[in-house]
């Protein structure tokens, strides 16, 4: 087995073990979502109209909170410092990290999204696009929290710091997220558009996350 | 003299106490003459007097975006070439950045009243320049959080650069929406849309403010080098006692 996949296999096993937050971000995203509704009242054609936001910004969140464990673990127990000492480029060694932790925790949110688009009554036709645009918008998620995960490790902070930094950062995502959910329901806006978009934006975080993260382990570390 | 000399902290304290006078005066006369121009300007024929918020809120926001080119620079002296002083000079201009990010969000918001009849709307420019605030927070957030400024100093270039890149997606991400600020009338394919009787005041203010950051900019540099040794002195007094 090549590094890569042992590095990934390694952290979904360590995901989804006992003291692993593989199914909290999909808890926490349900848990949001479902409190949305007593905040803003019970009304179906409301909800309906703004359910592609409460979904996204339950995606963003959910997707905030395990963050701050994609290096800190690794960190306290020495694991770290073996990757980046190891033959593997750290840039690879954090893209596999970076895959694991989207694995674990943003593909049972998308998976259980549907339900919760039932709930906040988003017509059950247009369900599979709208988890559609998070399979293709999360993964710009992750790896732009994964540079604001390297930079809280290197400074030994984590939780808020975090959030701070990386929620701006995440505002294209959002926005090109929410639009292409809101064509596939409403219209009358072509889904096209903001979804390629969406997908460019995940491509390229894909490609600058891990180097940026890996340049912020190496100089926090060292 | 080259750039390397100023590598030299104590080199580059000597030529800001030599220059940082003449650069504040400098400052203060263009200012007054900036200001004699503003106060002959005429009056917008829609607007009235409210248009004079112009010749603070144009040039704030220039100097607001300027910050983050200063800090891009300066990330890549960190990153690049290891030069002592970029780090200071990175975190220096990160709250006057913030300062003129503010000032333009609070004259914006002022101005928007009377002429659209609303303090803030949700609309491209104002929302982007409000998403670059937060990123100047995050970056201040990010100089609060570290005990050592030799550790904060690659991870603020690493935000900085990640920073710059990211800006002009957000810019164009909000362009998206439907927008109600004019779109720009000075740097834009056919000459300004401004008449001479405002633009050339205009322009003054904007050299006024530029020299401004600088003097503020200089002046912070030096206290935060002066401020480094007064941490390094502590630290070896306490180390010797």
């Amino acid at each position: 087995m090549s590094p890569f996949l042992a590095l990934l296999a390694r952290d979904m096993r360590l995901a989804v073990r006992v003291g692993g937050g593989a199914l909290m971000g999909a808890l926490f995203y349900f848990i949001v979502v479902a409190m949305m509704p007593f905040a803003i009242g019970p009304d179906l054609n409301l909800l309906a109209r703004i359910g592609p936001a409460i979904l996204w910004l339950g995606a963003l969140l959910a997707s905030l909170l395990a963050l701050d464990r994609l290096f800190a673990t690794d960190h306290d127990d020495g694991s770290l410092d073996l990757l980046m000492m190891g033959a593997m480029p750290l840039e690879l060694a954090v893209a596999a990290k970076a895959i694991a932790h989207w694995l674990t925790t943003a593909v049972p949110l998308i998976v259980i999204t549907p339900v919760l688009g039932l709930m906040l009554n988003i017509d059950m036709s247009a369900m599979g696009w709208v988890a559609l645009t998070l399979l293709a918008g999360t993964p710009a998620l992750t790896f732009i929290g994964l540079i604001g995960a390297a930079l809280a490790v290197a400074l030994r902070r984590g939780g808020l710091l975090l959030a701070v930094l990386v929620l701006p950062l995440t505002i294209p995502v959002l926005i090109f997220g929410v639009a292409a959910a809101n064509a596939a329901i409403v219209g009358p806006a072509p889904f096209g558009p903001p979804f390629t978009i969406l997908c460019a934006l995940s491509l390229a975080s894909l490609v600058l996350g891990p180097v940026a993260a890996a340049a912020a382990l190496r100089q926090g570390l060292e | 003299m080259a750039v390397i000399d100023l590598a030299n902290p104590t080199r580059f304290l000597t030529l800001v106490d030599r220059v940082l006078p003449w650069l504040a005066g400098v400052t203060a006369l263009v200012f007054a003459y900036g200001l004699y121009r503003v106060l002959g300007a005429p009056d917008d024929y829609q607007q009235g007097a409210t248009v004079k918020i112009m010749f603070l809120h144009v040039p704030a926001a220039w100097l607001g975006m300027m910050g983050w080119g200063v800090m891009t620079v300066a990330a890549l002296g960190t990153l690049v070439w290891r030069h002592p002083l970029a780090d200071v000079a990175g975190k220096t201009a990160a709250p006057i950045g913030a300062a003129f990010t503010f000032i333009c969000l609070v004259t914006g918001s002022l101005w928007g009243r009377p002429t659209w009849g609303t303090y803030w709307v949700w609309d491209a420019r104002l929302t982007s320049v409000l998403v670059l605030f937060l990123l100047y927070l995050g970056m201040l957030a990010l100089y609060w959080a570290a005990e050592d400024p030799n550790r904060s100093a690659r991870a603020a270039a690493i935000l900085a650069l990640v920073g710059a890149v990211n800006i002009p997606i957000i810019k164009f991400s909000v362009e998206w929406w439907n927008t109600l600020h004019q779109p720009a009338s000075i740097m834009r394919a056919g000459g300004a849309a401004i008449d001479a009787s405002i633009l050339i005041p205009l322009l003054i203010m904007a050299l006024a403010f530029t020299l401004l950051f600088f003097t503020l900019h200089f002046a912070a540099m030096r206290n935060e080098i002066l401020r480094r040794r007064v941490r390094s002195m502590r630290i070896m007094q306490a180390r010797s006692a």
